[in-house]
């Protein structure tokens, strides 16, 4: 950290009056409109009951838990996949040269850069059992990708991708190899060199990723809506049930199962805010 | 969008790296490779080559066609002009809030730290319904922005919050507090140093912070579809538009909207960088 | 011999680290790789350990052809600059961690690694992390580590470069006699000329990809085989277009024969020496005077002081190489020289 202390010494009008704006906007622009759906999901508004109990029945309704079931099995799956995926294109990034990798080092990052309602589009064109290029092959062998939870789980590992890459890859830069070939010499074979040295050394980034890769799974939307069929009990995720319930008026069940998800991602944040420090303690 | 649109951080100094023989595949990495890349290609590359392919393949005239509808086109003017003005607005307001968690200090500043990440954690339908909470009909202080360009602006501005503070501010951490010591003891004014040694270093970071709220606000999609109201010609935004062609089927149309936008996100990243460049040269 | 290198070349694009090298080295001794940084000592000390592969030539290890072999099959202990600790370990799982590879019993890895902690004097630091150690006690760890699996050979890639100057004196003793007790043949890198005279039996001079002269710390230091190794072991000056060590010079306040006269231009006391600076008849300002190293008692006696005429020639039996061309400040690289 730079040495603040002369600019801390001068706290004038200036200082004063940029505090005072920067808490104001933060409070109208987000604080404030978060803490209202804690309000929202528990008190009660019109014809609907209020409190802790009103909002668990809600939860417990056949069309939020089938909501949950099916964002949770479809994130864990891209979770899965992007986390292999993750450590070993780390991996070959970053211990070894070859042809092109510089430009998959930057097309592994080009998901973050797409918008969720392309990515389904991108999807839907290329798996779509009526439009896509491959969606004929894969209907006549009996696997349909769009409508269905294996377009789900496309769709959430396409915008996660990156998640795990980004995280482990300066890990893995930093750490350099010394570990690794002190381990051959010592007699490590490579799966041995994997499991004992290098794993451990980017485990926590690894965790890191993980729990972005879980969290963004979790609450994705634009990219979900356009591959799922979209109705209850029929590829209904969490984040589009929020949607329809809320546009159906039933705003209730709309904020109860947004309260879930905010709790996830304020979960989420904190494991992020103080697992970093203790990493980089170590 | 949820927890996760990562900011660039400041890599971490790296040692000298030894100079030493590059590691090339063997039949087991190499193996290694292959699946991986064809589990990319079929996640990423081929749906992606799918949109290209569909919005060229009709070539000039497609284009034409589809820009010339003259509610895809008030959608993509709505979208780059609400997108250009709250990336301007971040790039103010983005570094004020770097400076102040940064030079400032009072109770609660920590609070701030974790309220400004709560944009990137949420799943952008619930920041949505977060914004209509307060500013839609229900609104508590008679605030109903759903339904106008207003809202819109609104949702952008809480889901790009965090990409300027977060690439300014550990910028600023950095700064070497000698160097405005030193301006200060050669006589310049607070607002000279500001200027002239503060502003500068810190140009990059705005730039790149910006350039990725600019990049968010154009595709943005699920903060949106509560709050704007999406009334085609009006308050329906680019990636609403193509929703749209996709639920009638209009897959072409939707892949050259989609198109536009990749090229325009693009076209304004790569125009950004060059001017932080020019900038940072003459600082 | 334990470790027979024939004929390695390695280059790095354009760059050539080892043009040709051969060397063998003893068993059970303990050998330096002397040189300048760049030279290509780590590059060689790396291919016999497997972590590099040379582009051409052939490694030998106690008698096996090793060319081709993994670094995980050459039993070889490898000693890192930077330690390369094992961070998420503790200091005896460091130590154990070879042993474990190889699937001892866990009885033997257990004694094994205590009587390893306890000959690097870290036995109370077991259950420790690595960064909860100082530079000096990671890089006895390391040793530690690498001597475990019992090594045919053990080979130190500038072991001492990374600690501060106190803690690396104390080291290179402590290594010292480590390998007086251990007896294991050893090779070290460094690029410290005081290190390799004082701890090693042998000395391999290696600049630019070659081999300058192998020997030891005796024979380098008083019969340097060009002008490079004499440059690089200890101080020189030029006498009379002849490099020669600033302590073989000769000072007579009176005319003698063959003798270079000259008058004394500077006068510097650094402890127990003085060091002048004599500047030639007819020499020019250039930095070029001769440096004579001699006691504070004998300058004394002389009664030298800034202007006093002498008469300099190299001491009987001293070493001497002609220069051509530039003449050459101690330590730096002569550029257009004549090997004898």
């Amino acid at each position: 950290m730079a040495d603040t202390r002369l600019i801390r010494r001068r706290r004038g009008p200036v200082t004063l009056v940029l505090r005072v704006a920067v808490v104001v906007y933060l409070f109208l622009l987000v604080a404030w409109p978060v803490s209202l759906v804690f309000d929202r999901a528990f008190r009660a508004s019109g014809p609907h009951e209020g409190g802790v109990g009103a909002f668990l029945e809600r939860l417990g309704d056949p069309a939020a838990v089938y909501a949950f079931n099916l964002t949770l099995t479809v994130a864990l799956y891209a979770v899965i996949a992007n986390t292999v995926f993750g450590v070993g294109i780390s991996l070959l990034l970053v211990r070894y040269r070859f042809v092109g990798r510089r430009v998959l080092s930057v097309l592994v990052d080009l998901p973050l850069s797409v918008s969720p309602v392309v990515v389904g589009l991108a999807l839907v064109l290329a798996y779509s059992s009526t439009t896509g290029w491959l969606g004929g092959t894969l209907q006549s062998v009996g696997f349909q990708v769009i409508f269905s939870t294996p377009g789900l789980v496309l769709a959430t590992a396409f915008v996660s991708l990156p998640l795990v890459v980004r995280e482990v890859v300066p890990v893995l830069e930093e750490i350099g190899t010394e570990a690794e070939q002190a381990a051959r010499s010592l007699g490590a074979n490579g799966r041995q060199v994997f499991w004992r040295i290098t794993l451990p050394s980017i485990k926590w980034a690894l965790v890191y990723g993980v729990v972005l890769t879980t969290a963004r799974s979790l609450g994705e939307f634009g990219a979900v809506k356009i591959v799922s069929s979209g109705a209850e009990f029929r590829g209904e995720t969490a984040t589009l049930f929020v949607h329809n319930h809320y546009q159906n008026f039933d705003e209730p069940a709309a904020y109860a199962v947004a309260m879930v998800l905010v709790l996830v991602s304020v979960v989420a944040l904190a494991v992020v805010t103080y697992v970093r420090p203790r990493e980089e303690r170590a | 969008m949820s927890a996760t649109d990562t900011v660039a951080r400041p890599k971490p100094p790296r040692q000298p790296r030894q100079l030493r023989a590059a590691d090339r595949l063997g039949p087991a990495s190499g193996l290694g490779l292959g699946v991986l890349l064809l589990w990319f290609s079929v996640l990423v590359l081929l749906p992606l080559s799918a949109v290209v392919v569909t919005a060229t393949e009709g070539g000039w005239s497609t284009f034409v066609d589809v820009v010339s509808q003259r509610d895809t086109r008030a959608a993509l003017l709505l979208t780059v002009g609400e997108a250009l003005l709250v990336a301007l607005v971040n790039a103010v307001v983005g570094t004020v809030i770097a400076w102040v968690l940064v030079r400032d200090d009072f109770r609660g500043k920590r609070l701030l730290e974790i309220v400004i990440d709560i944009p990137f954690a949420l799943p952008t339908i619930v920041a949505g319904l977060v914004l209509v909470s307060l500013y839609g009909p229900r609104s508590p202080i008679g605030v109903d922005v759903v339904g106008t360009r207003t809202g819109i602006f609104l949702a952008l501005l809480f889901v790009t919050l965090p990409f300027v503070v977060r690439t300014v501010q550990p910028v600023l951490e950095e700064l070497d507090g000698e160097v405005e010591e030193a301006a200060a003891s050669l006589g310049a004014s607070q607002a000279t140093i500001l200027r002239r040694i503060i502003l500068p270093s810190l140009v990059p970071a705005i730039t790149a912070g910006t350039s990725l709220a600019f990049a968010r606000a154009i595709s943005e999609f699920g903060s949106l579809v509560l709050i704007a109201g999406n009334r085609a010609g009006e308050t329906e935004v680019a990636s609403v538009r193509i929703l749209k062609f996709i639920e009638r089927d209009q897959f072409e149309s939707a892949a050259v909207v989609a198109f536009i936008l990749l090229l325009v996100s693009a076209l304004v990243i790569v125009a950004l960088d060059l001017l932080s460049r020019k900038v940072a040269v003459r600082g | 011999m334990s470790i027979e290198v024939r004929g390695v070349t390695k280059s790095y694009g354009d760059f050539v680290a080892l043009d040709d090298v051969s060397v063998s080295i003893p068993t059970g001794r303990l050998t330096a790789l002397l040189g300048p940084s760049g030279g290509g000592k780590s590059t060689l000390l790396r291919i016999i350990a497997g972590l590099e592969t040379a582009d051409g030539g052939q490694v030998e290890i106690e008698g096996t052809d090793a060319t081709a072999l993994p670094p995980q099959r050459r039993n070889v202990g490898f000693v890192f600059q930077h330690y390369a600790a094992f961070k998420h370990m503790s200091v005896e799982k460091n130590v154990a961690f070879g042993l474990e590879i190889r699937k001892r019993p866990k009885a033997e890895v257990k004694r094994r690694v205590h009587e390893l902690l306890e000959l690097v004097h870290l036995e109370q630091f077991a259950k420790r992390l690595p960064s909860q150690l100082s530079g000096g006690q990671r890089q006895r760890m390391a040793l530690a580590r690498a001597l475990a699996v019992e090594p045919s050979v053990l080979l130190l890639d500038e072991p001492f470069g990374a600690l501060d100057a106190k803690v690396r004196k104390e080291l290179r003793d402590w290594l010292r006699r480590l390998h007086d007790e251990v007896h294991v043949t050893t090779v070290f890198v460094t690029h410290d000329q005081e290190e390799a005279l004082e701890v090693a039996d042998e000395i391999v001079v290696i600049n630019q990809g070659r081999i300058e002269q192998i020997g030891s710390p005796e024979d380098l230091y008083d019969e340097p085989a060009n002008d490079f190794v004499m440059g690089f072991l200890g101080e020189v000056t030029t006498l009379d277009h002849h490099l020669v060590r600033p302590h073989d010079i000769q000072v007579r306040t009176t005319p003698a024969d063959g003798g270079v006269a000259g008058t004394v231009a500077r006068v510097l006391r650094v402890g127990f020496e003085v060091r002048i600076f004599v500047r030639p008849e007819g020499a020019a300002d250039d930095g070029t005077d001769v440096v004579v190293t001699m006691t504070r008692t004998f300058a004394r006696s002389l009664g030298l002081e800034v202007g006093t005429r002498v008469w300099l020639s190299p001491e009987q039996g001293a070493r001497r190489v002609p220069v051509v061309g530039a003449p050459t400040v101690p330590g730096d690289q002569p550029v257009d020289a004549v090997k004898v």
